[in-house]
């Protein structure tokens, strides 16, 4: 176990290398940040001088290399908008993100999980038809065209919540978030729904195609043939074996909340890494989008570490020496 | 005696888009406790929709349409879901084919049996504890303490089977059905499990209703036999006197495509009952025909010649070679075949049979000795144009019928593609005229070219295999397990064609088999493998009649016999 983790962060720590290779090298690629960052009409001198403060007169490979240095210390290099540390920034804007990706999933996981059981129990039903159809809708709509029309309806419209924006937070047990305030409650409503639809209906989908693929196996009809109730065979046959898959999948989605709920961040004004990180782009803003790309790359690279040791505990017939093959 | 269960009538049927079929039909049984009632036929017969139906477990759309199930006192038809929990697991206990399949694989089989005895006994706790040691200690596991927080795959075949006969008998049922309990089992293991079976049957006082396909099975086990045949019992009676003297020309038929185990017979009889009378043969005239145009006769020639052969797969990977671990799956094994011979391979699984099939066949890499096919080296060597001719001249037929064909692919394009491949054809129209001979001579008729391999069963899917292997015009076949997932009176057809294209065109033939009857039925000489080794080579008479090694006179004497014929 601790081998397997060792030799997933050497591996991690490659990958990052690799990736920072690529990022830094594509951005330099595009646009030429000094433009944003002066009046076009300022004097060339005064141009220069800016590109020089911000060591972009430099060929790539030293700034690659002042680059790496710093961030070997924690130093992902300062905003050239906000003139602060860009991981900073990331990390003070992470919280709201955070809150909103979490809320969004287990919504997914609480309305997809039962939603999904249903359907595959009772595939001919008139209710399973309903989900299903309402899946494919979910996985269809775009997020932002969803969005706009739940601001319309409930906020414009009827009035019942707020338009945009993060409401008021609290402290509760060190944790700073709006889940402890009504108001912050009423903020949270409708981005979360909209962020959580498209994965509501992936659950749903990876339920149902688990509940029939397992229900059909002996083994269920073995349990049902020594008397077990329904509920039982359910609860403690069904579930621990369709899990699996859901849970693996669910963990990698969680990582795509986090990093692409930038459309749901802008059209609800909230104030979370996505919408930091398109602003960022729009105004050429280098060492922000290159902290961003790294800090999702880590993100994804933990959560597939999380995966791996989950689906070990899950699955007894995994093991993690295993992977040496 | 006192009845135990009574079925009367019973009718069952599965309706779809296409009509509804009728699966079971006017089926009356009885079963006494303390007795084995043997319910046997072919796939698709309906004996394991009878067992479901017992316990009202028939999966929809199948619907019991009509009769009278009676447990005891009670009509089990008359009770509902609830009554029926208490009826599951109490009364009557299931006991399936795959051991592999029929636990959880998530769960410890401690927890299994618990939740089990919690139902069915209502003991919690300790008690239930207890009672589940107990129970893995009369199913004969070792250790039960420590196996209680095992999980199923952590266990062999057997002891995973002996787990869900003590899951079957945790509600102290008064009834067992048994779907081909030991069909997933080794020879060996088989016999251990029916011997446990009729154990408990007579220490327990249970009625045993136990659903096969196997006639050995019957044989050993059952007291009494019901022969069923396309949803209805065409014959019931005791074992002795059904074996000996059946009268419906089912069962006849059925126990003449049981290949014998005591004496050799030139081909398998009177088999025509069962396939519908759709069987009709063209054959073809194999001397002035393609499929003859390299016939030559060379009988005294040696066709494989193997010397010290030896394969090792690796089961841990590791830096260092110390700490790699290896399963020496074929150990310093020899053996030569002459042209026109039958050679047999036979031994349990694992025992490296088939490995020895597939490295003869190049299909795996050879980590040291000799193999000559028609004195030219294969083993190790550079591919070049000789090697490729002479292994061409060798074709194999597998196992499984439903994966070794291509899905996607029209049999007219499968059997086509050796000869495309070695171009022996001349012309398209040629092959295609060719393609339709070798279907008319494996008896499936020229329109089977155009259709696709979903359309067939087994058996025919089987004779698809060996047509493309025809078209190879091999002179060395080798068949691993040819039969062993088909129906007797199938592979009795299939045992017969093979018989056939031997005598016609002189193939030789390694024959792959844990089935010792086939062997005798099939094979000049045989070679009996153990843990990668030969323990001995003989003449098949030899080997029946006079045994030399020890572990070929274990194979036999558990070998189920049907001593009920003569």
């Amino acid at each position: 176990m601790l081998a397997f983790v060792i030799k997933r962060v050497i591996q991690s720590i490659l990958v990052l290398f690799i990736m920072s290779l690529i990022v830094f090298s594509m951005i330099n690629l595009v646009g030429d940040p000094v433009d944003m960052l002066v009046n076009p009409e300022s004097l060339p001198e005064e141009i220069d001088r800016v590109r020089r403060d911000f060591g972009l007169d430099q060929p790539v490979h030293v700034q690659y290399w002042k680059f790496l240095t710093g961030a070997i210390s924690g130093d992902l290099g300062n905003s050239f908008i906000f003139g602060r540390p860009a991981l900073a920034l990331i990390a003070e804007r992470f919280p709201a993100t955070l809150e909103l990706a979490t809320c969004a999933l287990i919504l997914a996981v609480s309305v997809g999980l039962p939603l999904g059981i249903y359907a595959g129990l009772n595939p001919d039903g008139w209710g399973a038809r309903i989900i299903m159809g309402g899946s494919v809708l979910g996985i269809s709509i775009p997020t932002f065209w969803l969005g706009l029309m739940m601001i319309i309806i409930f906020s414009v419209f009827l009035g019942w919540l707020p338009v945009s924006g993060r409401g008021d937070t609290a402290n509760f047990l060190g944790i700073e978030s709006s889940i402890f305030t009504l108001d912050g409650l009423r903020h949270l409503i409708l981005p979360a729904i909209n962020l959580s639809l498209f994965k509501i209906s992936i659950v749903i989908r990876l339920t149902r195609a688990g509940v029939e693929e397992v229900m059909a196996l002996d083994f269920i009809k073995f349990a049902r043939a020594r008397g077990l109730a329904s509920q039982r065979i359910i609860r403690a046959h069904l579930l621990p074996n369709i899990l699996i898959p859901i849970i693996t999948v669910l963990a990698i989605e969680f990582g795509t909340l986090i990093a692409f709920a930038t459309v749901t961040e802008s059209v609800f004004a909230w104030p979370g890494v996505g919408k930091l990180v398109i602003d960022a782009i729009v105004n050429l803003d280098r060492p922000i989008v290159v902290a961003y790309l790294l800090f999702v790359v880590t993100l994804f690279l933990i959560l597939n570490l999380i995966v791996d040791i989950i689906y070990a505990a899950l699955d007894p017939r995994v093991r993690l020496q295993g992977d040496r093959q | 005696m006192t009845k135990l269960l009574e079925i009367k009538n019973l009718n069952v049927s599965f309706s779809s888009r296409l009509g509804t079929i009728k699966a079971v039909h006017g089926v009356s049984i009885t079963v006494q406790a303390g007795e084995v009632l043997g319910l046997v036929g072919e796939s698709g017969a309906g004996k394991s929709t009878i067992g479901n139906a017992i316990i009202n477990l028939i999966e929809p759309p199948g619907k019991i349409t009509d009769g009278e199930v009676w447990f005891k006192d009670k009509n089990l038809r008359k009770l509902n879901e609830n009554e029926m929990l208490n009826i599951r697991g109490q009364k009557i206990g299931m006991i399936f084919q795959d051991p592999q399949t029929s636990l959880n694989p998530v769960m410890t089989i401690g927890t299994q049996l618990l939740e089990t005895i919690n139902k069915t006994k209502k003991l919690f706790g300790k008690l239930a504890y207890h009672n589940a040691i107990e129970l893995l200690q009369s199913v004969g596991i070792e250790q039960p303490e420590a196996r209680m927080k095992a999980y199923p795959h952590q266990f062999s075949g057997g002891m995973r089977q002996r787990v869900v006969i003590a899951l079957a008998l945790a509600g102290d049922p008064d009834l067992i059905i048994a779907d081909e309990p030991t069909t997933a089992l080794d020879v060996s293991t088989q016999a251990q499990i029916l011997d446990l079976i009729r154990a408990l049957c007579i220490e327990r006082r249970l009625g045993v209703i136990i659903v096969t396909h196997d006639m050995g099975v019957v044989a050993n086990i059952a007291d009494r036999v019901s022969v069923m045949y396309r949803g209805s019992i065409v014959e019931t009676g005791d074992v002795k006197y059904i074996l000996s003297t059946p009268h419906h020309p089912y069962t006849k038929s059925l126990l003449a495509a049981v290949p014998r185990g005591d004496v050799k017979i030139k081909r398998f009889t009177s088999i025509d009952y069962i396939e519908g009378g759709a069987h009709k043969q063209k054959r073809i005239a194999v001397a002035e025909h393609w499929l003859g145009e390299k016939l030559v006769d060379n009988k005294s020639k040696v066709a494989i010649s193997i010397t010290d052969l030896n394969k090792k797969f690796v089961l841990k990977k590791a830096l260092f070679k110390q700490n790699r671990l290896y399963n020496q799956a074929v150990k310093d094994v020899s053996f030569s075949i002459t042209t026109g011979e039958t050679f047999g391979i036979v031994g349990e699984s694992g025992s490296g049979k088939s490995t020895v099939a597939r490295l003869v066949a190049g299909l795996l890499s050879i980590d040291k000795g000799s193999v000559k096919l028609f004195d030219k080296e294969i083993a190790n060597v550079p591919k070049n144009r000789q090697v490729v001719a002479v292994q061409s001249e060798l074709q194999m037929i597998f196992q499984d019928p439903f994966s070794s064909l291509n899905s996607k692919m029209s049999v007219e394009d499968i059997i086509a593609e050796p000869i495309r491949y070695y171009k022996t054809a001349g012309s398209e129209d040629k092959m295609k005229q060719i393609i339709g001979d070798l279907l008319d001579h494996v008896g499936l008729g020229k329109n089977a070219a155009l259709k696709y391999p979903h359309e067939f069963s087994g058996g025919q899917r089987q004779r698809i295999s060996i047509a493309r292997a025809l078209a190879a015009r091999p002179k060395i076949l080798i068949c691993d397990e040819p039969t062993s997932s088909l129906d007797v009176s199938v592979q009795a057809h299939i045992l017969n064609l093979l018989k056939d294209l031997q005598d016609e065109l002189n193939l030789t033939i390694l024959f792959i088999s844990h089935d010792l009857p086939v062997i005798r039925q099939m094979c000049d000489r045989v070679a009996v493998m153990r843990h990668g080794s030969i323990c001995e080579i003989a003449k098949t008479n030899d080997l029946f009649n006079a045994p030399n090694h020890s572990y070929s006179k274990h194979l036999l004497n558990i070998m189920p016999k049907i001593d009920l014929f003569a």
